[in-house]
């Protein structure tokens, strides 16, 4: 494959797609409630009104509005339709034959003008719901592996480590660990073999950012991957992937094929020396194997068990080769950032955090799905213009973000804007992107329970602290929710959150009495209603 | 997540001494990960499928294919919450207990099977029908409470939705 051979297959594609595009939403969310019944009786029905030649059904990525699904999107009537049923379809083909004619129809039409749509912008998520998952060629289209052939053969592997240091972009893992730092620091370690590593381990209940990319374009993350991969110098890259995802895991295993098959992947890149080989790895089902030293255990097909930093992953990890590892969201931005030039994503954000992030809104919110907003949009902008706020009128009670690792943000803190700083202030952190809020219907005391109760089994047992402090910290909480619990157990409890978070070994027991600690900071009384008497 | 629920016995095979031909597949698993130590928990994963569940022979088997201690073999089954060294249920009943889920109410959903069908997370029924698992997140957060029949994924279910899901598999008992 050489770039002219690359733009042929863009430009075909490209003519190929005259035709008014009906997109059917085929991510996760959608399928489960009959998506894919949706786009088959479409396809037919489609056949047999004759609109064969006119018309084409692509089953496209997250839409994102994931709590409306299933999607369908009309392209050249700008027409967005939600709920839609398997028999519904006929009326979709009805519309796109007689424009408005028809009558009531029973079709939700929704609005692709919505806020929810209207204030996010799209950088890692550009593609996602545009573009069909399973095809190469449509992200050939729209401009993929144009990046991977510009770095091998126009930049050097500094030039791009440079760029990346430009845009400001922090890991999107969580920690938020500049990730042109991170890259420089492999880069410069010696040895032959070296690693890439893409976390995609997405553990935190309440978060599917990660699995919406990789189901909607997987591609962008082999391309980003391999891009690390010249950057840093390895020549080998592993996809860490959760098997409580199939369809991400499916579709990655087929755009690799493809990838291969069109020689993008494998020896020689591009008539390049460039080798770089990208492998699938399942995990099993260990949140600790979010942790990097964990996760690099679970490659190596060990148990999920950290161990103490430094080494640093980027001087010994996989097979103890310096490796990179960075999260799917990550690897998202670095197409785009050697596209436009790291100047251009830095201008967008705030000074301290550059960029985009995306979030999964979720809980009591009138509109759940997948949004992507600059940094520094507010959390009420996000809750309450995007998301529609609680439904039925509720308040908004608290937002909990950064999963087990995170806190809440309490109701009258939304118009917090949204940076690493700003929320780890607030005693919370940014972490993978999972948003849920809660209303005044949560009881905050049994949320900190159940936190713990993910901490406690999800700790892999190797330090004390953790081990045996969450076993505690569940107790603890367990006795206020029966009323048991005395002003000795409150003294108790927020000193053992402390000594947790202090004497852990990794992030898992470091972070887990976040969701304690918070949830004391701002609604003390809750737990102080419960004391017995 | 691929939980084999059907486990059948094959007729004896001359080729295995215990005469099941499963472990051809197994063999053929680990031959194509070129009995390479770090695919254990691929290799794990394709057993799981295979058998239904990870029992000690097989355990074994993996162990002395991949020349790996048993104890580290029993070590990686048993970190892991998607292996399982019990046999599950014919049905499995999957409900998701992520935070979007939870505060949704899958809680509830947990207890009104606790109540009608008498079965806890972990447990399944007498007669080996349904399991009763569940899942730390299955990322389908838009539409919780998701709750995962057989490997199908329904979101916004209640407690109702949940009970008439499952009632075919629990006979007429």
């Amino acid at each position: 494959m050489d770039i002219k051979e690359l733009r042929e297959i863009a430009s075909t594609t490209r003519q190929k797609q005259t035709k008014t595009r009906i997109r059917c939403c085929s991510a996760a969310g959608c399928l489960s409630s009959e998506g894919e019944a949706v786009k088959k009786n479409l396809e037919t029905a489609i056949a047999e009104a004759g609109l064969g030649e006119k018309v084409e059904v692509c089953g496209v990525g997250c839409m994102k509005f994931c709590g409306r699904g299933p999607l369908v999107a009309v392209d050249d009537h700008d027409q967005l339709y939600e709920f839609v049923t398997p028999d519904q379809v006929g009326d979709i083909v009805k519309k796109l034959q007689e424009s408005d004619a028809v009558a009531e129809t029973g079709l939700i039409s929704g609005d692709p003008h919505h806020p929810f749509y209207a204030l996010q912008r799209n950088i890692a998520l550009e593609n996602s719901g545009n573009i069909d998952p399973e095809s190469i060629d449509e992200y050939i289209a729209l401009g993929g592996y144009e990046q991977m052939y510009k770095v091998i053969h126009e930049m050097t592997p500094g030039e791009v480590i440079t760029e990346i240091d430009k845009s400001g972009l922090r890991g999107r893992g969580g920690g938020g660990y500049p990730t042109g730092l991170k890259w420089a620091t492999v880069a410069k370690m010696p040895g032959q073999q070296k690693y890439v590593i893409c976390n995609a381990d997405e553990g935190d209940p309440g978060a599917f950012m990660d699995r919406s990319v990789l189901e909607s374009d997987p591609h962008r993350i082999l391309e980003g991957m391999a891009i690390a991969g010249y950057a840093v110098g390895a020549n080998h890259g592993y996809i860490y992937v959760r098997a409580e995802y199939p369809l991400a895991i499916k579709r990655l295993q087929k755009a690799i094929q493809q990838a291969r098959r069109y020689g993008l992947m494998g020896t020689q890149i591009f008539d390049s020396p460039i080798d770089f080989k990208v492998d699938i790895r399942v995990g099993a089902g260990a949140f600790v194997c979010g942790e990097e030293t964990a996760l690099i255990a679970s490659v190596e097909g060990k148990r999920g068990n950290p161990r103490p930093r430094p080494p640093y992953p980027a001087q010994s990890g996989l097979w103890a080769s310096p490796t990179l590892i960075n999260n799917v969201e990550t690897y998202a931005n670095v197409v785009p950032i050697i596209r436009e030039g790291g100047d251009w994503y830095a201008s967008i954000g705030t000074e301290k955090s550059k960029g985009t992030k995306v979030f999964a809104l979720t809980g009591k919110v009138e509109n759940a799905g997948l949004i992507e907003v600059p940094m520094g949009t507010t959390v009420r902008q996000v809750v309450e213009e995007m998301g529609g706020g609680v439904p039925d009128g509720g308040k908004v009670k608290a937002v909990q973000t950064g999963g087990p690792s995170g806190g809440c943000i309490p109701g009258d803190k939304l118009d917090t804007p949204i940076e690493y700083d700003t929320l780890l202030a607030l005693g919370t952190m940014m972490g993978s992107g999972g948003m849920i809020v809660m209303d005044e219907s949560t009881n905050m005391v049994d949320v900190a329970q159940f936190y713990m109760d993910f901490c406690k089994s999800e700790s892999c047992g190797k330090c004390i602290p953790c081990r045996a402090g969450t076993v505690q910290l569940y107790d603890l909480l367990t006795r206020f929710l029966e009323g048991e619990a005395t002003q000795t157990d409150l003294a108790k409890l927020e000193n053992l959150c402390y000594m947790v978070k202090e004497t852990s070994l990794c992030g898992l027991g470091m972070s887990a009495p976040n969701p304690v600690i918070s949830t004391l900071r701002y609604f003390r009384h809750e737990y102080e209603a419960l004391l017995k008497v | 997540m691929t939980v084999a629920t059907d486990r059948q016995t094959t007729p004896p095979s001359a080729d295995h001494p215990s005469g099941d031909k499963r472990f051809k597949v197994l063999d053929a698993t680990m031959k194509r990960n070129q009995f390479s130590q770090d695919a254990l928990i691929e290799i794990l994963h394709k057993a799981q499928e295979i058998f239904g569940y990870l029992e000690e022979d097989v355990l074994l088997y993996v162990a002395r294919g991949l020349k790996l201690p048993l104890s580290r073999v029993f070590g990686v089954a048993t970190f892991y919450h998607l292996f399982s060294l019990k046999p599950s249920g014919k049905h499995t009943c999957v409900v998701c207990l992520g935070t979007a889920c939870y505060v949704k109410g899958a809680g509830d959903l947990l207890k009104m099977l606790d109540q009608e069908v008498h079965l806890k997370p972990g447990e399944t029924t007498e007669d080996g029908q349904m399991s009763l698992v569940t899942a730390r997140c299955i990322g389908a957060c838009g539409i919780a409470p998701a709750v995962v029949y057989d490997g199908k994924v329904l979101g916004k279910q209640t407690e109702d939705s949940v009970l008439m899901a499952v009632q075919p598999w629990l006979g007429n008992s």
